[in-house]
């Protein structure tokens, strides 16, 4: 079978062939890559692996990143947990630590599986993982899910560079949110449209999300965002699998966010020249550490 | 050259963190160098530019290369060791940290030396998502990505050279992706760097050495993804 490259002729094939949007996927990946389509899954479930892996390292540290701007979060919302709950119940509780202790493992140099980058790695493990244990859902069905989440992801990266300097945060943590969304309908049983309207519910809501890291560095306001966009993906897979359909197609809103991407002004796309980065606190963290690393030289 | 990405780029690499342009992909430049290189350095020197020397030390730039040039991949856990490590191994390491931006944001140069091998230099650049290249080799262009088996040779600028190797290649059927050359002046020294659809079984290497006036050849690896 030959690549597909937009969502619209993965939807016809998986209709044709009368499959799920993951079975397709893991059949081009066999193809391209001439391996079996059993080798692709194992190859899923050692990243599933180590995203647990990741969570549970995370839910256990409190250990300060190098810049020392976070690291204790997860730590923090655990001890609050401990004491009762706020808002959440239990399953959204531990979407919102998971994420945390998957982003913070990953700014203290932790091992981490990047999805689909290093700074959005909290989003879709922890979705994923939180929700498939509180379901009680057996690991070939959250290998499906993954498989859907990253089919979402690398559709979009056809187009798009899944790079905060290309098109700004919307491409990382945006995108992080939209694989998750369609993940997570697959765990629940959805449907392909459902799935693909999750995913084109959520990038719509994140259209032109910014990337304004603090020092440049993968924490301000990244942290933070990996727990809000996790909850937030959930809604998206809320609102689909109550049949709620996007307007826009999805491949229309990834031509849209690639529009917007461009038109974005360079300063906001990683480089710290605008946004957070230069806030009189931002610009003021970004000295010290300057001053802090080159003494250390 | 855009090719269709992968789902396993866009699920994982299994890393360890912060950032995939900053670490994993300082780590894959140092590996790819250090394989270029051919042996655990003595001593390396890194010049760092742009924005791996202004947000380096925050990301992990730094640790990320020497652990790479030391042969470690993007998911060894002890890459946030690697000082002490490369300390116990006596490799002598240093960084410098430059500004010029008539080169790449994430761009690298790394001069590795031992006493019983020749002094190299060589540049990289990250380009994101893990994904890099080795630019130059001893002063000749390149476009390393790793993605390839890749075949290095620094030889004497003379006519057929080209036609020997790839002859030699074509023989063993092997495919030839795309291919790089470039030399410093007419009838001096000469590069080529070939990236093949396959492995390079080792005779082949030792046909070329056995040619007049190849200077250098190495073979490179895919890197794992």
């Amino acid at each position: 079978m030959t690549q597909i490259t937009t969502f619209s002729e993965i939807l016809e094939t998986a209709h044709n062939k009368n499959k799920k949007l993951y079975e397709v996927c893991q059949e081009i990946e066999a193809d391209v890559a001439e391996i079996s389509q059993e080798e692709v899954r194992d190859k899923v479930k050692l990243i599933l692996d180590s995203m647990k892996t990741a969570i549970k390292q995370g839910l256990k540290s409190s250990e300060k990143s190098e810049s020392g701007m976070c690291g204790e979060d997860c730590a923090k919302l655990l001890k609050q947990y401990k004491k009762g709950s706020l808002f959440f119940t239990k399953v959204y509780q531990n979407v919102l630590t998971y994420s945390l202790a998957t982003i913070e493992q990953n700014a203290r140099m932790g091992k981490i599986a990047a999805c689909p980058t290093a700074g959005s790695c909290g989003i879709v493990p922890s979705v994923i993982i939180a929700i498939a244990e509180s379901l009680n859902v057996d690991e070939e069905i959250q290998i499906n899910a993954l498989i859907t989440a990253g089919l979402i992801g690398k559709v979009v990266s056809n187009k798009l560079a899944l790079a905060g300097a290309v098109a700004g945060c919307q491409s990382e943590c945006g995108v992080a949110a939209a694989m998750a969304a369609a993940g997570l309908v697959e765990l629940y049983g959805g449907n392909n449209e459902q799935i693909l309207n999750a995913a084109a519910l959520t990038l719509k809501n994140i259209m032109g999300l910014v990337c304004d890291p603090v020092a440049g560095l993968v924490e301000v306001p990244c942290v933070k965002r990996n727990a809000f966009l996790s909850i937030y993906s959930v809604t998206g897979a809320e609102l689909a699998l109550a049949d709620i359909q996007s307007v826009i197609p999805i491949d229309e809103v990834v031509d849209a966010m690639k529009q917007v991407g461009l038109m974005m002004s360079p300063k906001l796309k990683e480089s710290s020249e605008a946004g957070l980065a230069t806030t009189p606190t931002g610009l003021k963290i970004t000295e010290e550490l300057a001053k802090k690393w080159n003494e250390d030289i | 050259m855009n090719e269709t990405k992968s789902l396993f780029d866009v699920i994982g690499p299994v890393m360890v963190g912060p950032s995939s342009s900053h670490t994993a992909g300082a780590v894959r430049i140092g590996l790819l160098a250090g394989r270029i290189f051919g042996e655990v350095p003595q001593k390396v020197k890194f010049k760092l530019y742009n924005s791996f020397a202004k947000t380096g030390k925050g990301h992990g730039t730094d640790k990320g290369l020497l652990a790479g040039v030391l042969g470690m991949d993007v998911d060894n856990d002890s890459i946030k060791k690697v000082f002490n490590l490369a300390k116990k191994m006596n490799v002598e390491y240093s960084f410098e940290f430059f500004e010029d931006y008539n080169r790449h944001p994430n761009s690298v140069d790394i001069t590795f030396e031992h006493e019983n091998f020749p002094k190299m230099k060589i540049s990289g650049i990250s380009v994101g998502a893990g994904e890099i290249a080795i630019t130059k080799i001893n002063g000749y262009k390149f476009n390393i990505s790793g993605d390839y088996d890749t075949l290095v040779l620094i030889y004497k600028d003379k006519p057929g050279m080209i036609y020997r190797v790839t002859s030699l290649l074509q023989n063993r059927y092997l495919n030839i992706a795309s291919m790089h050359c470039d030399r410093n002046a007419k009838g001096k020294e000469a590069s080529m760097g070939i990236c093949l659809d396959g492995y390079v079984p080792d005779n082949i290497i030792d046909e070329i050495n056995k040619m007049d006036d190849v200077y250098l050849i190495r073979k490179i690896e895919v890197l794992k993804k």
